[in-house]
């Protein structure tokens, strides 16, 4: 019976505890989603768009990018990102740019003669 | 009584010799060559990146004219290598495959007139990447292979008929059992079209796994690679392993990061020519690590 009187608590203790994590869960969603700017970047023969997108030192974002016709790189190396842009997907990268200035981004997967100028800039600001 | 002189001395009196360039860290003269033969000084020629095809008067007026020019030099050359190299882009790409095969027909047909017949080709991604290797293949035979010559194990090494730079892991499987068969000591050159290093990845000059490539012939004491893609000349070391690109035969490039883009350098009537060429590389008989590098300019005719 004592064991019975327990195990009551012990699920009210657990439905409390889960409770709590859902709304945590939730704050914290709210947050992230507050939190991350989503830039939508669409790439086409030999062009991204758009070409230089200006982000906030320290605030996280999200790239989107999708391909407008053939599979096309999104190399980011001073940041330390890329993916690879198919067409009929969306590639998603997270960046929490941590310094100021200028970062060139390029294909990096061959897609013709334009190939070489394909790039773009993300600007950091303060 | 006949008097014989050698390149390396015709160089000197004919004051050539553009560069003079040791190669690796002079590892000992008597390590063993790959078939354990005696060295044997010879020299070979690589051209790269002709682009055929290409029209740009702003960087290149002559596009028509300057692989003929190049071809014409190397006939001239008064000792003719053992082999010419090609170390890709032989053609400008172009989405439109009857378009791409006319050029690399055309290129063949000129290239077929140096005077040198063994000629031997690597696709760069202009050739390539569109058609992973399609067209090439049919003209030029496979994109990866080695040879022998003169105590030389040669390795060529694709690193573009995957657009996205790569050279595989099939092909690094093959690489590592062909590398197997080899004394650490044997002597090496390879052959590939993009920097295996990260020359300067802002500007796509790497491949993506060219450091696997690196790490498997990290264990051999005798390697060298030549390339091309940046063109211009550079020469670069990753441990005891140097790399050395080779000018192109359409438009110079800026040195990396030098500008905020990655343009072809204009023309320059003044100049015409400047900055684009071909070098010579002759394997020193003394030591298995040692090349001799000239680079000669494409001359107005």
């Amino acid at each position: 019976m004592k064991q019975h009187k327990l195990g009551i608590r012990g699920i009210a203790s657990a439905l409390t505890i889960a409770l709590l994590i859902g709304a945590a869960s939730l704050v914290l969603a709210k947050s992230k989603d507050q939190g991350e700017r989503v830039v939508s970047i669409k790439i086409k023969r030999f062009e991204y768009i758009p070409k230089e997108v200006t982000l906030k030192k320290g605030v996280p974002v999200v790239l989107e990018l999708k391909s407008m016709d053939v599979p096309h790189g999104f190399n980011l190396p001073d940041l330390g990102v890329r993916a690879d842009v198919l067409p009929g997907q969306t590639a998603r990268v997270h960046i929490v740019p941590k310094q100021t200035g200028r970062f060139v981004f390029h294909c990096d997967i061959f897609c013709g003669a334009g190939h070489e100028d394909l790039e773009g800039a993300i600007v950091v600001k303060e | 009584m006949a008097t014989h002189i050698n390149r390396r001395e015709f160089l000197r009196l004919a004051g050539l010799g553009g560069v003079i360039f040791a190669s690796g860290l002079g590892y000992s003269a008597d390590a063993a060559t790959s078939k354990g033969n005696k060295l044997e000084e010879f020299y070979w020629v690589q051209l790269s990146d002709s682009h055929w095809g290409f029209e740009g008067p702003p960087v290149n007026p002559d596009a028509k004219g300057t692989l003929k020019k190049a071809v014409e030099e190397v006939n001239g050359l008064s000792h003719q290598p053992d082999f010419v190299v090609f170390t890709g882009d032989l053609t400008h790409t172009t989405d439109d495959p009857v378009e791409r095969r006319k050029r690399m027909t055309e290129f063949r047909d000129i290239v077929a007139g140096l005077n040198v017949k063994t000629v031997k080709f690597m696709p760069g991604e202009h050739d390539a990447s569109l058609d992973r290797g399609k067209a090439y293949r049919e003209f030029f035979g496979e994109a990866n292979y080695t040879f022998e010559h003169k105590g030389i194990h040669f390795i060529v090494l694709d690193n573009v008929s995957d657009p996205a730079a790569m050279i595989g892991e099939a092909q690094l499987e093959w690489l590592k059992a062909d590398l197997a068969k080899l004394d650490k000591n044997a002597r090496i050159v390879v052959f590939t079209h993009r920097p295996l290093f990260d020359l300067y990845p802002q500007w796509d000059w790497a491949t993506r796994d060219g450091a696997k490539a690196v790490e498997l012939l990290m264990p051999f004491a005798n390697v060298t690679v030549f390339y091309g893609h940046i063109h211009q000349e550079h020469h670069h070391m990753t441990g005891h392993i140097a790399h050395h690109a080779a000018k192109s035969l359409i438009f110079p490039l800026p040195a990396p990061g030098s500008m905020p883009k990655r343009q072809p350098i204009p023309w320059n009537s003044a100049e015409p020519y400047k900055g684009l060429g071909f070098r010579s590389v002759e394997a020193a008989a003394e030591s298995v690590s040692k090349y001799e590098i000239t680079e000669y300019l494409v001359k107005r005719a």
